[in-house]
C-alpha cells in the first residue's frame, strides 16, 4: 500500500515542520521542498506505467505520434508549473507563483500552436473547397 | 517501492542542531561565528536538496518529455 506510505510521509511532514518553524524557517522550507519531491518521485513512475499505455492505446487507433507526444509534454509541463507554484506559494512568493503559472500557460500554448495550425488549415481547405 | 523517508528526518535534524549551535555561540558572544554555523548548514541542506531536485527534474524528463 504506497498510499498509506504517503500519507505517513505527509503528516510526519507536517509535525516536523510546525517543530522546526519555531526554530529555523528557512529550514522549514526545505522540508517542504523535500516532501514535495519525495511524494513526486514515488508517483512519477506509476504515471510513466499509465503514459506508457496510453502510448499503446494512441498506436493502436493509429493517432499520430506527434500529437500523443505535445498531449503528453503538455501534462508533464502542467504537473511541474503546478509544483513549482505551490511551492513558491507556500513560501510567501504568491507573485511570483503567478508568474510561474503564466509561463506554463504560455508554454501549454506555444506546444499546442502545431496542433491549431493543422486544425485552422483542415477548415480553411474545406472553406475553400465548397 | 519503498519510499526513502531518511531525508526528512536528515533535514529537520541538521535544522535543530544547527538552531542549537546557533544560540550556544550567540551565548559564547561570538555572533558572527553564529552566523557562520548557520549559513554553512543551510549550504549543506541546500547540496542535498539540489541533488534530489536534479533526480526529480530528470525522472520527469524521462516520463513526459521523451529524453534519456
Amino acid at each position: 500500500m504506497e498510499i498509506i506510505q504517503i500519507v505517513m510521509i505527509g503528516i510526519i511532514a507536517s509535525i516536523l515542520y510546525m517543530v522546526l518553524k519555531e526554530i529555523n524557517a528557512s529550514f522549514a522550507f526545505f522540508l517542504v521542498l523535500v516532501t514535495a519531491i519525495l511524494i513526486f518521485l514515488a508517483v512519477i513512475q506509476q504515471i510513466g506505467i499509465i503514459f506508457r499505455m496510453i502510448e499503446s492505446l494512441g498506436n493502436k487507433a493509429n493517432v499520430d505520434g506527434m500529437y500523443m507526444q505535445t498531449i503528453l509534454k503538455i501534462i508533464g509541463i502542467a504537473y511541474i508549473t503546478e509544483l513549482g507554484a505551490n511551492l513558491t506559494k507556500d513560501a510567501g512568493l504568491g507573485s511570483v507563483a503567478a508568474k510561474i503559472e503564466l509561463a506554463g500557460k504560455i508554454f501549454i500554448l506555444l506546444l499546442a500552436v502545431p496542433i491549431i495550425t493543422a486544425v485552422i488549415e483542415a477548415i480553411l481547405s474545406f472553406v475553400s473547397a465548397v | 517501492m519503498g519510499i526513502d523517508a531518511s531525508m526528512l528526518f536528515q533535514i529537520a535534524g541538521i535544522g535543530i542542531i544547527v538552531a542549537l549551535i546557533h544560540t550556544i555561540l550567540k551565548q559564547m558572544g561570538k555572533e558572527d561565528m553564529a552566523h557562520f554555523a548557520t549559513i554553512i548548514g543551510f549550504v549543506i541542506v541546500m547540496v542535498m536538496v539540489v541533488n534530489q531536485l536534479s533526480d526529480l527534474f530528470q525522472q520527469i524528463k524521462s516520463v513526459f518529455l521523451f529524453q534519456g
